[in-house]
């Protein structure tokens, strides 16, 4: 594929994810922070972000496995998730943590259990998509061209 | 004169406001650092309240030792909802202190809760922000900070 097919590519594809929810505002922000002396920039901050992430949804599990529950526990671990989901621009997954605080307000482990399984699955799309657009993101860069905006 | 800034109001190295940003959320710190230093301010991180008082001469084996001293920085920008010691919390500490009354505090938050808000901004808070941030909130402080070197 050549260059210019590349970027319209890659063009195409980030579109996508705005249009189905998987990206929002706040990522267009990330882009525009990212500069030369930074060039990696995004890709470093969306690294942590997966991490963290990860990290807490092994948290959650072992919080929501308890014989006694501690919500709050449950509470505080989501809602550092929903924070970075926001900050990152990973809008399915912070919608998610905002049902996931309700039912943790009402102590609701069922809610909680159910919201657990949507979090992992809309990270692991999330993960999956953002890890796509980095791969054809460095294809254009090793083909000696620029991300279009 | 205007309340506007330009971006290329050039400062000299040593003129750069000193800001200091704590939050419990490593991608927030991350995000607030780059923020901060796009507008050229030099910062410094801290990850929850203890290490920011710490820093701020103010941790609790540091009695007096702040007798007569200048304040190390120019702004603390804070998180509010922080596990042991919240935002608020720091933010009277930071007022008690004779040294540091005087530096702005701003205070972030990922919720919009009107109480909370008035209760900083009473406490002596210069402002509240709502997160995430966007580079428009940070050059707003940026602009403030110069105007306060006047």
């Amino acid at each position: 594929m050549d260059l210019v097919q590349l970027q319209r590519q890659l063009v195409e594809y980030r579109t996508s994810l705005y249009h189905e929810g998987f990206l929002d505002e706040q990522y267009t922000q990330l882009q525009e922070l990212q500069d030369e002396n930074n060039p990696d920039f995004v890709v470093e901050v969306v690294s942590l972000f997966f991490e963290d992430s990860e990290r807490l949804l092994n948290e959650l599990t072992k919080a929501l496995e308890q014989q006694s529950i501690d919500f709050k526990r449950v509470d505080a671990h989501v809602h550092q998730l929903k924070g970075s989901s926001s900050s990152i621009g990973a809008q399915r997954v912070q919608k998610v943590c905002i049902a996931f605080r309700n039912y943790c307000e009402e102590q609701n482990v069922e809610g909680c259990l159910k919201c657990l399984q949507q979090v992992r699955h809309e990270y692991s799309l999330v993960k999956t998509k953002l890890e796509s657009m980095f791969q054809l993101e460095q294809q254009i860069l090793s083909a000696g061209g620029s991300i279009p905006m | 004169m205007d309340g506007g800034c330009s971006d290329d109001m050039t400062t000299e190295i040593g003129d750069e406001p000193h800001v200091l940003a704590v939050d419990d959320n490593l991608i927030d710190r991350k995000l607030v650092e780059k923020l901060l230093k796009n507008s050229s301010c030099k910062v410094t991180t801290a990850e929850n309240g203890l290490r920011a008082l710490e820093y701020l001469g103010l941790g609790s084996d540091q009695r007096n030792a702040m007798e007569g001293t200048v304040s190390k920085v120019n702004l603390i920008i804070t998180d509010y909802c922080m596990p042991g010691m919240t935002g608020y919390e720091l933010l009277k500490k930071i007022k008690e202190s004779s040294v540091l009354r005087e530096v702005p505090v701003v205070i972030m938050s990922s919720e919009n809760v009107p109480t909370r808000i008035s209760q900083c901004l009473q406490e002596g808070a210069q402002m509240f922000m709502l997160k995430p941030l966007k580079q428009s909130d940070v050059k707003q402080l940026k602009c403030y900070l110069m105007k306060c070197r006047g």
